[in-house]
């Protein structure tokens, strides 16, 4: 299958500094892929590039002819405090074609189609604010899905959420995967998404390993993206990060059993 | 019913009312903006800022207009620029280029004296000595900048909620922005020998903070500010006629009047969620 987009050794810089360097990756019509990498690892300028709003100063990008692109943003930088209601949110995405201020009715229509399509069907008329953490970042996903993409860029879909929007997040971005979407998505969670997605891209500026998170998620893979050792372990087949170090866990351990239980003796109240 | 109508058997009331009232619409509408980017300050710096403008305009012998627009736009560009460096904060940048520009208005009539009456009128505003060719300059400006909202409503809506997404959407942000502040640069530069560069900067922001207050719809809050804009000019200058208050004084003073109500209507709607619960 030709793929949606195909970049071929492309750097990307702002101002003097590269923030991606001879980046090479081909994004087919059937592929999730997870970004992963460090804080200012060029994982946003990544997606910004597949989306087309960041030119490269070298190299190449490929984009299929037919190919119509979602973005979906972090929903922490959203201003929660801006008057607009679900159904205005999501037909920000409506900017070609019709210059009329109101949208019209098959607008409507193809709006209240997508939040029904994501569970949100009877809340079009509510503030965005007034949704739970999934609702809200449900709105963007249908904002995006809007202009009937073929790829979905999500950038850090999960970020700053607890376990259950999390799970009810990712529930809904495989659904949409299923029905045909690619999707590419940033994460720096390395346990609870990347190591459950088929298909992993290690960033540090370029590219350091890509592949499935079984051949990925790896120390020696993993101390060349962050810059900092990280223990792998194997649990029913899947790899799973540990995040602290062991000497810590000890310190904390011979700490905590210890001089509490005289606390309690000596000080019952 | 002939005291209510009294004040419209003069001309001059007439031209003060139509231009208060497009006026006061007008700052609804581009303050919308205004106030969403977070940029109230700049709406007051810039009217600031366009006095320099307007007065070495008038010291060149160019049309006064026309140079307050130029000033404050390269005024609001040099904000922007200035603004983008890390180092420097918005708030500082607006503040420091536009303090400067004011600073050069009030030189130059110091040096300048004989023309200090006419640039009092820019400072606070003569609604009741309206020209005719004041009232075509406003409707103009207002007609221009309300076709530049119809048109590019979805764009302007994006960019201010989101700009990064916008850009990402395929929306040019640089050249709305560019609108944006030539909107606004011409609205304070036509607005500001009516009410006064010092009361721009009120009616950009209190109708606007009335609709936000009132509705958490975007449109809504559109039409309440534009309709609250309205009716403070109107009301404003048709009080003044009876008060012998500042024309530019009472139509702010009526907005600030209705911003009491909103802000304690806002907060009993908030106490009582059935009434809060608007669109829903």
């Amino acid at each position: 299958m030709e793929p949606l987009v195909r970049f071929d050794r492309v750097t990307c810089r702002y101002g003097r500094e590269p923030v991606l360097v001879n980046v090479d990756l081909e994004i087919g019509p059937a592929d999730f892929i997870g970004i992963v990498g460090p804080s200012g690892s060029g994982k946003s300028t990544l997606l910004k590039a597949i989306a087309g709003s960041v030119e490269p100063i070298a190299g190449r990008i490929e984009r299929a002819s037919d190919v119509s692109i979602g973005y979906v943003p972090q929903v922490e930088t959203v201003n929660w405090f801006f008057p607009v209601t679900v159904r205005e949110a999501v037909l920000m995405a409506r900017i070609d074609g019709r210059h009329l201020p109101w949208p019209s009715a098959e607008e409507v229509d193809d709006a209240q189609e997508v939040l029904e399509r994501l569970g949100l069907g009877g809340l079009a008329g509510r503030h965005i604010r007034e949704l739970s953490g999934g609702q809200q970042q449900r709105v963007f996903i249908a904002r995006a899905m809007l202009g009937r993409p073929r790829l979905l860029l999500l950038d850090e879909p999960t970020s700053g959420v607890d376990v259950r929007t999390r799970h009810d997040v990712m529930h809904v971005i495989h659904d949409l995967h299923h029905q045909g979407l690619a999707i590419v998505l940033t994460t720096h969670d390395l346990n609870g998404i990347a190591s459950h997605l088929p298909r992993l891209v290690c960033l540090n500026r370029e590219v350091i390993a890509t592949g499935s998170p079984r051949q990925v998620i790896r120390s020696d893979v993993l101390e060349k993206t962050y810059g900092a050792p990280l223990e792998v372990l194997s649990h029913g087949g899947m790899p799973v990060v540990l995040e602290q170090y062991p000497e810590l866990l000890e310190e904390e351990e011979g700490a905590k059993v210890l001089p509490l239980r005289e606390d309690h003796h000596e000080h019952p109240a | 019913m002939s005291t209510l109508l009294e004040p419209f058997q003069y001309e001059f009331f007439q031209r003060a009312l139509i231009v208060a009232t497009i006026t006061g619409a007008l700052c609804g509408l581009i303050g919308v903006y205004v106030v969403l980017r977070g940029m109230s300050y700049i709406g007051h710096g810039l009217s600031h800022a366009i006095f320099g403008g307007a007065v070495a305009s008038y010291i060149l012998g160019v049309s006064v207009f026309l140079g307050a627009v130029v000033w404050g736009l390269v005024a609001a560009l040099f904000i922007n620029k200035v603004a983008r460096r890390r180092s420097i904060g918005a708030d500082a940048a607006i503040g420091a280029i536009t303090s400067a520009s004011f600073a050069i208005g009030i030189i130059l009539i110091s040096v300048q004296r004989t023309f200090v009456v006419n640039f009092e009128a820019l400072l606070w505003g003569n609604v009741l000595a309206v020209a005719p060719g004041d009232v075509l300059v406003v409707l103009g400006v207002a007609l221009a900048s309300s076709m530049f909202v119809f048109l590019r409503y979805r764009q302007l809506l994006f960019s201010t909620f989101d700009p990064e997404v916008a850009e990402v959407s395929g929306v040019n942000t640089a050249r709305v922005d560019i609108g944006l502040a030539v909107m606004l640069t011409a609205t304070i530069a036509a607005t500001m020998s009516v009410i006064g560069v010092t009361m721009i900067a009120a009616m950009l922001v209190i109708p606007p903070v009335i609709g936000r207050l009132l509705t958490d719809s975007f449109s809504k809050m559109l039409w309440i500010s534009v309709g609250t804009g309205t009716f403070c000019g109107f009301v404003g200058v048709y009080g003044s006629y009876y008060l012998n208050w500042s024309s530019g004084g009472t139509v702010v003073l009526t907005a600030g009047v209705l911003f009491v109500f909103a802000f304690l209507l806002s907060g009993w709607r908030r106490r009582i969620p059935a009434l809060g619960a608007e669109a829903h």
